[in-house]
C-alpha cells in the first residue's frame, strides 16, 4: 500500500490548486483534448473497459449506463451531475469540488463529449458554499479559456455547464428526485420506467453521474483503462452480479477516530486498515464497536467484521446493503447503539420525501419507537416491531418508488440483528439517556 | 385477443386497449385496492396500496414471475401478463400499507362525513388489522377550514394520495392545491390567498378517497348510509353530465358526478353541483290554480285539469294561429311530446314554440393555462347553453311543426295581438320571463303556465300547474352531442306539485299511468329523429341519437 500514489487527490492542498493556471501546468485538460480527438463511442468504450462503477453509492457501471441512451438521438441529451452529497459523513465530492474543481469539470467535459450532450447541469448541495464558489470560478475560467462554450478547440463540439444550487434535501441525491428538483419541482422521485437515460431532465435523455465518477473519467482518459483496472478487486466468482471493483476510491473516515479525513486508496481496503493505518486508530484508546461502511443507509459492520474489504461486493457479504459512498463512521465501544440508531431513524424520518406511504409513515414510526425506547419506556416486543416495520417498508423490493426506504430500513434491521443483546439490555434496565420532555420534542 | 391471467382466471382485453393491472383485474371481477390511482389523472404510484405480483406467461406455457412486487396502477398489461393479487406476499404488503396509512389517521369515523363511502374504512375492514400498534402520540395537523368557498380540509385525515393536487393541475389547470412540508409532516394546502375556487373545485371532494376534503354544503348534513341514490343528468347546461341524485326523505342533499365517457367523463362543475337549491326553495309553486278575473276559482288538481281540458277543447273554433304552446328546453323529451301532441290533437292549428334558451357567455373549457386561457386537450367543458334538453325538445317540435318558433317571436306576436292563448311549459330555474315581458302577456285571453317556480307570468296566469324539478321526475334529456340520457325520479316534490309528465298525461286524457320507457318507445315510433329511444330503457350511459356518434368515440366534456 505504501507505494500507492494518489491521483484523484494528487493536487489537493497544493497552493492555488483551484485555478486553471496551476491545473493546466499539471497537465490539465489534456485528457479532454485527447477525447476530442477520439470518436465519442471510443471514449465510452475506454470508460467501459476501465470497469469504472459509479461512485455515488449504487455502483452501477458508468460506461454501461452511458450506452443506455437512445441511439442516434437528435438531442438534446443532458448530463446531470449529482453533487448533492447528502449521505451523512460523506465528503469526498466536497474535497474534489473545493480543492480541484477543474479535475471534475474536465471529467464532465469528457463525459458530455462521450454521450453527445451539449449541456451539463451540476446539481450542487446548497450547504456547500465553498464548493459553489470554487466551481463557479472554475467554470468562468473555462468559458474564458474557450474550454467551454461554442466550437471548442475548433472541433465543432459545444458545451454549456450550468451550476445549480439545490435547496438542501437528502432526496435530491436520488437521480430522479434530482431531475425533478432541477426542473423546479418538488423533489419527488419519479416512477421508473422510463429511466432517465430514456426520459430524464425536461423529458429528454439524461445521464446522472456523481462528482467522483467524473474525476475518475478524467483520470481514465489521462492514464488509460488498464491503469484504472490495475487497482482494485476482480469480480467475486461466487457472486455472478458482481462486476468487480476497480480503480482508486476516495474513502471518508469520520466518527470516533484520531484522524478523520478523506483518503484515496485502491478499492478493497478493509475497514480495520482504514481506521488503523489512515484514521490514526480509534480515539481515546478505545475499541470500535461498530463501523458504518458507507453512509448510514448501508447498515453496520460489527467489531468482528472489520476485516471486510470495502469494495462493491464486500459489505454485502456481511449483511450490509453495499459499499454506498465508502464513508466509514467509526462508533466506539462507549457509545450506545440505541442512540446511534435513534439518530439514524431521526435522519431518515426527517428526510423521507413523503411520497410513498411505507416510507413516509414507516420512517416516522421507527423514529417514534426508538425515541420511546430512549425514554426508558421500551418493551422487548418493540424490537420485533421495529424489525417488522423495517421489513415491510423496505426489504421487500418494490415497496416504494426510490431506495430511500430501503436505506432507512436497513440500518434498523442490521443493528437489531447484530446488536440485539445490547438493545435488549437497554430496554430491560430501563436506561434513560434523555429526559422525557426532550425526547418528545425530538419526535414532533 | 390478448389474454391476461388474473389470479388464475384468464380475461380477454381488447386488442388496442391500454389497461393497467387494476383495470385488468376489475375485468376479471377482482379488486386491487388503490388510493392514489384515478383513471383520469396521471399515475404517481405513491400510495403503494395496489402492489401485486406480476409475471409473464411465456409461449411455452411457463410462467415467470418478477421477484418484486409492482404497483398495479403503474404496470401495463399485455397478452400473457400474469397478475397475482391474493398471494400471501401481496396481502402482507396491503396489510402493512394500511397500517401505515392508519398510523396517524384520527379514526374519527363517527363524526366524519366520508364514513360509509370511505376507501380507508372499506379496505381496512377487508385487508387491515383490527388494532393499531402505534403507542406514541399521533401527528396532529391543524384543520384548514378554508381551502375554498365550498371546500374544507380535515388535514389529519389526509392520506396524501395527491389526487386533489393532480386534479387542479391536470383537469382544471388552475393548480391551487399543493403539498407542503416533507415526510410524515406533509400536508395538502393552498397557496396563501389563492383559494381553490375554480368552477370544477367541488370534484376534489369526490376524488378524496377519505374524509379529508369535505364539501361545506354537505358537511354534517347526512350520514351517507341514509342517502338513496338515483341516476340522473345534471340540468345545468347542455353538456348533460351524468350524475347521481342523493336524497333522504324527499330532501335533496347532494349531486355527485357519475362516470360516463359518452357524456362528460368523470367530473362535473360546481355550477351544476351546487346549483340545485331552487328545487327545494320556497319559491316553488305548490298548488294548482284556476283563476278568472283575478279570482281563484279552484285549487283542486282534478277540477283545474278537467276545466283546462274543456277550455282548450273549446278553442278549436277560434281563429287559426292564435293558440301557441311554448315548450321550454328544460322539459324532457316525453313532456315535450305529450304537450305537443295534446295541443295538436285538441287544436290542429296550434302553433308550437321553443321556450327561451338561456346562454351565458361562451363555452368554458378546461384545463386553463397559467393565463386562464383554455389549453388543449380539453378535459372538461361547461357549456354556455344553460338548458339540458334543447336538442330533445327541438326534435319533438320539428316533428310536429316544420320550424321552431323562437320565444321572442311569440312575445312579439302576443304584443301585437295575433296570439290569444298561450300555454307555457316552463322550467328555467333562473326565471324565463322578466317583468317587462310579462306585462305583454296581459293582452292574452288565456294564459296557462306549467312551471316549478313562481314567476311574473305565473302570477297572472289563468291556469297555474305546479310541475316538478328534474330530480323529481322521469324522462329523457338530449345533450349537446345528441346523447339521450334518462333522468330518474329520485324524490317527491313539494306537496301540491306533480311531475310534469303526469300532469300532461292526465290533461291529454290518456289512459294508464305515465311511464317514461313506454313513452320513449311511442316517441321513437313517431319521430324518426328520436328513433334511438326505441330501446325504452336508456341504461346507465344513455343512447346516442346519431348513428355517427355511435361509432366514433365521443370527445370527453
Amino acid at each position: 500500500m505504501s507505494t500507492f500514489e494518489p491521483t484523484l487527490l494528487a493536487r489537493i492542498n497544493k497552493p492555488d490548486s483551484q485555478s486553471l493556471e496551476t491545473y493546466r501546468r499539471d497537465g490539465g485538460y489534456e485528457g479532454f483534448k485527447k477525447a476530442l480527438g477520439m470518436a465519442p463511442v471510443d471514449v465510452i468504450n475506454q470508460v467501459k473497459d476501465s470497469g469504472l462503477r459509479g461512485r455515488g453509492g449504487a455502483g452501477f457501471p458508468t460506461g454501461l449506463k452511458w450506452t443506455f441512451l437512445p441511439k442516434d438521438h437528435p438531442g438534446p441529451i443532458y448530463l446531470a451531475i449529482n453533487a448533492d452529497e447528502s449521505e451523512p459523513a460523506t465528503f469526498n465530492n466536497r474535497i474534489l469540488m473545493e480543492q480541484d474543481p477543474h479535475q471534475v469539470l474536465e471529467g464532465i467535459a469528457i463525459s458530455c463529449y462521450a454521450i453527445k450532450s451539449k449541456k451539463a447541469y451540476i446539481y450542487l448541495r446548497y450547504e456547500y458554499g465553498r464548493s459553489y464558489r470554487a466551481l463557479k470560478k472554475a467554470i468562468e475560467e473555462c468559458y474564458a479559456a474557450g474550454l467551454f462554450g461554442q466550437n471548442i478547440h475548433g472541433t465543432g463540439f459545444d458545451l454549456d455547464v450550468v451550476l445549480h444550487r439545490g435547496a438542501a434535501a437528502y432526496i435530491c441525491g436520488e437521480e430522479t428526485g434530482l431531475i425533478e428538483s432541477l426542473e423546479g419541482k418538488r423533489a419527488w422521485p419519479r416512477i421508473k420506467p422510463p429511466f432517465p437515460a430514456i426520459e430524464g431532465l425536461f423529458r429528454k435523455p439524461t445521464i446522472v453521474n456523481n462528482i467522483e465518477t467524473m474525476a475518475c473519467v478524467k483520470q481514465i482518459l489521462d492514464r488509460g483503462a488498464d491503469w484504472f483496472k490495475s487497482m482494485g478487486v476482480p469480480p467475486d466468482p461466487s457472486n455472478p452480479r458482481d462486476a468487480g471493483s476497480y480503480g482508486p476510491k476516495l474513502y471518508c473516515i469520520s466518527g470516533h477516530v484520531n484522524k478523520p479525513g478523506c483518503v484515496e486508496l485502491p478499492m478493497g481496503i478493509t475497514a480495520r486498515q482504514l481506521i488503523d493505518e489512515h484514521g490514526g486508530g480509534v480515539w481515546k484508546g478505545r475499541n470500535a464497536k461498530a463501523v458504518v461502511p458507507g453512509g448510514i443507509s448501508m447498515g453496520f459492520l460489527s467489531a468482528s467484521e472489520l476485516d471486510t474489504p470495502l469494495d462493491f461486493n464486500g459489505p454485502g457479504k456481511v449483511g450490509c446493503l453495499g459499499l454506498g459512498t465508502a464513508a466509514i463512521t467509526v462508533i466506539d465501544d462507549h457509545t450506545s447503539m440505541v442512540d446511534v440508531l435513534f439518530n439514524c431513524a431521526r435522519f431518515f424520518a426527517h428526510e423521507s420525501c413523503g411520497q410513498c406511504t411505507p416510507c413516509r409513515e414507516g420512517t416516522a414510526w421507527m423514529h417514534k419507537i426508538l425515541a420511546r425506547i430512549r425514554m426508558g419506556e421500551g418493551q422487548s416486543r418493540d424490537l420485533d416491531l421495529l424489525n417488522e416495520v423495517a421489513s415491510s417498508m423496505g426489504i421487500i423490493p418494490g415497496t416504494t418508488i426510490c431506495g430511500l426506504s430501503d436505506g432507512a430500513a436497513w440500518p434498523i434491521k442490521n443493528a437489531i440483528k447484530k446488536f440485539r443483546s445490547e438493545f435488549e439490555e437497554y430496554i430491560q434496565t430501563g436506561r434513560k439517556t434523555v429526559k422525557p420532555s426532550d425526547a418528545l420534542m425530538e419526535v414532533h | 385477443m390478448p389474454t391476461v391471467i388474473v389470479n388464475n382466471k384468464p380475461v380477454e382485453i381488447g386488442p388496442s386497449e391500454k389497461l393497467n393491472c387494476i383495470q385488468a383485474a376489475e375485468r376479471a371481477g377482482d379488486t386491487i385496492p388503490s388510493y392514489c390511482w384515478h383513471h383520469d389523472l396521471s399515475v404517481v404510484a405513491s400510495c403503494r396500496m395496489c402492489l401485486v405480483e406480476v409475471g409473464e406467461k411465456k409461449p411455452d406455457g411457463t410462467i415467470a414471475m418478477q421477484p418484486k412486487l409492482s404497483p398495479g396502477c403503474q404496470t401495463p398489461v399485455k397478452d400473457g401478463t400474469v397478475i397475482v393479487s391474493n398471494s400471501e406476499k401481496v396481502l402482507a404488503a396491503q396489510k402493512a400499507t394500511l397500517e401505515y396509512l392508519l398510523l396517524n389517521h384520527p379514526l374519527d369515523c363517527p363524526v366524519c362525513d366520508q364514513a360509509g363511502e370511505c376507501g380507508l374504512q372499506d379496505y381496512s375492514y377487508k385487508y387491515g388489522r383490527g388494532y393499531s400498534r402505534l403507542q406514541e402520540p399521533k401527528n396532529i395537523k391543524p384543520d384548514k377550514d378554508y381551502i375554498g368557498d365550498q371546500i374544507t380540509l380535515f388535514t389529519d385525515r389526509c392520506i396524501m394520495c395527491t389526487r386533489c393536487v393532480r386534479f387542479t393541475r391536470e383537469i382544471s389547470g388552475t393548480a391551487e392545491m399543493q403539498v407542503i412540508s416533507r415526510g410524515t409532516h406533509e400536508e395538502i394546502d393552498i397557496f396563501p390567498g389563492e383559494p381553490c375556487n375554480n368552477k370544477l373545485a367541488g370534484n376534489v371532494v369526490d376524488l378524496c378517497p377519505v374524509g379529508a376534503l369535505c364539501s361545506k354544503d354537505f358537511l354534517y348534513q347526512q350520514r351517507v348510509w341514509w342517502l338513496k341514490s338515483k341516476n340522473s343528468v345534471c340540468p345545468g347546461c347542455s353538456t348533460g353530465c351524468s350524475i347521481t341524485v342523493d336524497q333522504n326523505e324527499d330532501v335533496l342533499y347532494r349531486l355527485k358526478p357519475r362516470e360516463n365517457p359518452q357524456a362528460q367523463g368523470s367530473f362535473m362543475c360546481d355550477e351544476g353541483r351546487f346549483g340545485w337549491k331552487y328545487a327545494q326553495s320556497d319559491r316553488r309553486l305548490t298548488s294548482p290554480e284556476q283563476r278568472t278575473g283575478g279570482q281563484t276559482v279552484s285549487r283542486d288538481w282534478d277540477v283545474v285539469l278537467s276545466s283546462l281540458s274543456t277550455t282548450l277543447a273549446d278553442l278549436s273554433d277560434r281563429k287559426p294561429g292564435t293558440f301557441v304552446v311554448t315548450i321550454s328546453p328544460w322539459a324532457t323529451v316525453e313532456e315535450a311530446y305529450l304537450l305537443a301532441k295534446f295541443a295538436k290533437d285538441v287544436n290542429p292549428n296550434a302553433r308550437l314554440a321553443l321556450g327561451p334558451v338561456r346562454t351565458v357567455g361562451e363555452d368554458d373549457l378546461y384545463p386553463k393555462d397559467i393565463h386562464g386561457k383554455p389549453s388543449l386537450p380539453t378535459r372538461f367543458t361547461i357549456r354556455a347553453e344553460k338548458c339540458p334538453n334543447r336538442r330533445g325538445v327541438e326534435a319533438v317540435l320539428n316533428h310536429f311543426r316544420e320550424e321552431v318558433i323562437p320565444f321572442t317571436t311569440v312575445l312579439h306576436e302576443v304584443e301585437n295581438g295575433s296570439v290569444e292563448t298561450l300555454f307555457v311549459l316552463g322550467g328555467d330555474p333562473e326565471g324565463w320571463i322578466g317583468d317587462a315581458d310579462a306585462a305583454k302577456l296581459d293582452k292574452l285571453k288565456l294564459l296557462i303556465v306549467q312551471d316549478l317556480l313562481a314567476s311574473a307570468a305565473s302570477s297572472k296566469a289563468h291556469f297555474v300547474l305546479p310541475g316538478a324539478a328534474w330530480a323529481e321526475k322521469d324522462g329523457t334529456f338530449v345533450n349537446h352531442n345528441g346523447l339521450a340520457q334518462a333522468i330518474h325520479r329520485g324524490l317527491r316534490g313539494p306537496e301540491g306539485s306533480r311531475p310534469d309528465g303526469r300532469i300532461l298525461f292526465e290533461l291529454a286524457g290518456r289512459s294508464g299511468l305515465f311511464h317514461a320507457a313506454s313513452l320513449r318507445q311511442e316517441i321513437a315510433s313517431q319521430i324518426p329523429e328520436l328513433a334511438a329511444l326505441s330501446v325504452g330503457d336508456l341504461g346507465e350511459f344513455g343512447v346516442s341519437l346519431t348513428s355517427a356518434a355511435k361509432t366514433e368515440p365521443q370527445p370527453v366534456g
